[in-house]
């Protein structure tokens, strides 16, 4: 049957089971638009095309499927680029579809022409220019294959105009994907396998770090099993929260700059690194170069560039996580570790920990007692919470434990401000069932604010949580901690955030007392429809422990006494 | 080190951008890169000369992996091979040095494919030595201008090119070639 571009990208979506879309129409993809009216396809207004792609993301991050950003060329495209590099940092699977000029006028500086194939070329996985209709099920077809296979990862095609008006012959069936040179599944050697084992079997001091890839490959029970068979205590990045539960005794809590005191001196101390799907980011490792020197490593990664980029390792298991650890698990041997464990139990004490959450309520209002808080009275109950970045994000990250897989949703490689919002709005598309609050700062809530209509539009419930300190709170602490406290360009003037969302018609309140978190946070539960809490903190808190850029990962700047101490004596 | 890379590669639009745009975002200088067609209308084949140290080259080799339109490359730097690099040489010959030259470019096994009143033009084919050879002895005479085309490179035996890729097989599932037992351990 004779169809157009338009109506064949359509029903392709259908066919890899999209059912919601996140986009903003324009010239030249209004072919795609007119053909929605065909589609079941549910299309979300957008505010800002960065919006629908986060919007995309957090759809992905929060279901596991791929998610889909539709734009317009030229700014339209360009307004993706930030959202499409934040997914290609963190490895979430999104297909993002542009209209193009017509192919008679690519190469003329036409109006609303960019060149986002090429734009986009090193932040994508893979890019598609379409020209015509009889390219576009296979085009659709590969993009999801790519996107959502191996290392997933962020794939674009641009649809000219032309592509979606002109017709072809479409029988309505998936096309298979041609892609003789892409190979996403690889597996390691019996001989890898077998060094890795007597590594794992030998070490007396091991440590497992496990990263993002524990979530996507879908390795939790796996890795789980392992460690609790070989008796090796966990360690998580931050997009690998909740990729292990936060209350397993085996647990030692979020590693790295911002990382747990004693999980930063487990590493350096072990004899033994089990990395599983994560890439020793700097934000991870420190200086690389004084990093777990005395401990042999073993990296299980899917993209093997990953292998000996940043930190050398001595075995590489280069294959799906889950695959690989049920490979190994069989002969792991059982092991007592109780005294490396006892050892690491013996650092947490020595810790100062930063328990700011017990201290009372002298007025006061710190992050750490609203994340502590939320988290008490959301715990448990199919909560998703999805930070934006900065000092909130770390708290967040401390101070909310994560049980379950897939239930912390921020952006961690690229560091994209602006981001919790919009992704918030795509993980409720994904999870209507779910719970689902925003945790954002004051500076990257105003980024992206915009899409609260959006989120009114869709009559989707959203619980935004500011932590608004009226600074640009990281970049002042790295002002205070290493340029001399000037705070040049981080006081930050809000606007009223209660009036604000009242303008939007979301239901909000400010809170300035720790007595007042609680009961803010219930009422926003159960009030039927998205709620805006502006949490008015501390202004000049700081985020620790903190290792300095370039330092070792055991050199931690401490939170001053006494506020801590006394926490840890009490 | 530098490091000899075969690869060959989808013949498609924009395929040689993907390929230089990941040397440079990597932050890998190329020393040299070559594309022609092969014996595969769908196949086209690289040859790309890279300074690396062993640990880069064997990143670089997963990283162009990770390209779609790749479909088979091959370090060649530590095997049997062929290398050639084609240059042509324009140089000052007036009626004194004309003869000199001649000689020279006879001794190197180069022809003189030009002559002008004041010129001769050398086409010389070989190891990237050889030609280096030439042009450090045609320099006293006054080289006007030079063109080399980069290195092309071929395994020596029955193994490598024959053995390439089809294009029209796989499904994007299954690798075409399967890895040589490339261990990526130190």
């Amino acid at each position: 049957m004779m169809k157009t571009g338009a109506q064949i990208l359509w029903e392709c979506l259908e066919l890899q089971g999209v059912t919601t879309v996140f986009g903003y129409p324009g010239g030249a993809i209004l072919p795609a638009y007119d053909a929605l009216k065909y589609s079941n396809i549910h299309h979300v207004l957008v505010r800002h095309e960065q919006g629908a792609t986060h919007m995309a993301d957090g759809y992905a991050r929060a279901s596991g499927r791929v998610g889909v950003a539709i734009a317009t060329s030229g700014p339209g495209a360009t307004n993706m680029v930030t959202g499409i590099a934040t997914a290609m940092l963190d490895s979430s699977p999104i297909v993002c579809i542009t209209g193009q000029v017509g192919s008679k006028l690519i190469g003329s500086d036409a109006f609303q022409e960019a060149d986002i194939t090429g734009v986009t070329l090193p932040i994508t996985k893979h890019n598609y220019l379409v020209t015509h209709a009889d390219q576009v099920a296979r085009t659709v077809s590969e993009a999801f294959y790519v996107a959502s296979s191996g290392r997933p990862g962020p794939v674009l095609v641009d649809i000219t105009k032309d592509a979606q008006q002109s017709t072809c012959d479409f029988d309505g069936k998936p096309v298979k994907p041609q892609l003789p040179g892409y190979r996403p599944n690889l597996s390691p050697t019996p001989d890898e396998y077998k060094q890795a084992l007597e590594l794992i079997n030998c070490a007396e001091r091991p440590v497992i770090l496990a990263g993002h890839g524990i979530i996507l490959s879908g390795a939790m029970q796996e890795v789980r099993t392992f460690a609790e068979r070989a008796h090796i205590p966990v360690g998580l990045t931050l997009l690998g929260l909740g990729g292990f539960p936060a209350s397993h005794p085996l647990s030692l809590g979020m590693m790295g700059m911002h990382g747990e005191a004693w999980l930063n001196r487990t590493i350096q101390e072990a004899d033994l690194l089990i990395a599983l799907g994560m890439r020793f980011d700097d934000r991870v490792t420190g200086n690389v170069k004084t990093y777990a020197t005395n401990a042999k490593k073993i990296h299980v990664e899917i993209d093997r560039a990953e292998i000996n980029k940043n930190v050398k390792v001595d075995v590489a298991l280069v294959g799906d996580l889950r695959a690989v650890m049920r490979e190994l698990l069989p002969q792991v041997k059982s092991q007592d570790r109780r005294e490396w464990l006892a050892y690491i139990d013996r650092m947490k004490g020595d810790s100062a920990v930063r328990d700011i959450q017990n201290l009372p309520d002298d007025g006061h209002l710190y992050a750490a007692h609203v994340i502590n808080d939320l988290w008490h009275e959301t715990r448990g109950s199919n909560t998703i919470v999805v930070t934006d970045v900065g000092q909130h994000q770390m708290w967040e990250a401390q101070y909310y434990k994560h049980e379950e897989p897939r239930t912390l949703i921020t952006s961690g490689g690229l560091g994209t401000m602006g981001f919790a919002l919009p992704a918030a709005i795509g993980v409720k598309a994904a999870r209507p069932e779910a719970e689902v609050w925003a945790v954002v700062g004051d500076g990257g809530f105003q980024m992206t604010m915009a899409e609260m209509a959006t989120m009114v539009q869709e009559n989707l419930k959203v619980n935004i949580a500011i932590i608004n300190n009226g600074y640009l709170g990281m970049v002042r602490q790295w002002q205070e901690f290493f340029y001399d406290r000037n705070y040049e360009a981080t006081p930050l003037l809000s606007p009223n955030f209660v009036k604000l969302a009242d303008a939007y018609g979301v239901r909000s309140v400010a809170v300035t007392q720790r007595s007042q978190v609680m009961p803010a946070v219930e009422s926003a539960r159960k009030h039927n429809g998205p709620m805006l809490i502006d949490f008015q903190v501390e202004q000049e808190d700081s985020v620790y422990p903190m290792v300095a850029a370039g330092a070792a990962l055991h050199e931690m700047i401490r939170r001053p006494s006494p506020i801590v101490e006394t926490a840890a004596d009490a | 080190m530098l490091n000899t890379f075969v690869v060959y590669v989808e013949n498609k639009p924009g395929v040689l951008t993907r390929v230089a745009s990941l040397f440079r975002r990597r932050a890998f200088n190329i020393d040299s890169l070559t594309v022609g067609r092969t014996e595969k209308p769908e196949v086209s084949r690289m040859t790309i000369v890279v300074d690396a140290d062993r640990d880069q080259a064997l990143r670089i080799e997963a990283h162009l992996y990770k390209l779609v339109n790749v479909l088979f490359v091959e370090n060649i730097t530590a095997k049997s091979a062929i290398s050639r690099d084609l240059a042509m040489i324009k140089v000052a010959a007036t009626h004194d040095g004309r003869s000199h030259v001649l000689e020279l470019a006879s001794v190197f096994r180069a022809r003189v494919v030009d002559v002008g009143p004041e010129s001769l033009t050398i086409e010389i084919t070989g190891g990237e030595d050889k030609i280096d050879g030439l042009l450090e002895v045609l320099r006293p005479y006054g080289v006007l201008e030079m063109v080399r085309t980069g290195i092309v490179a071929m395994r020596r035996g029955a193994k490598g090119a024959s053995t390439g890729p089809s294009a029209a097989s796989g499904d994007g599932a299954e690798p075409i070639i399967p890895d040589e037992n490339v261990s990526y351990s130190v």
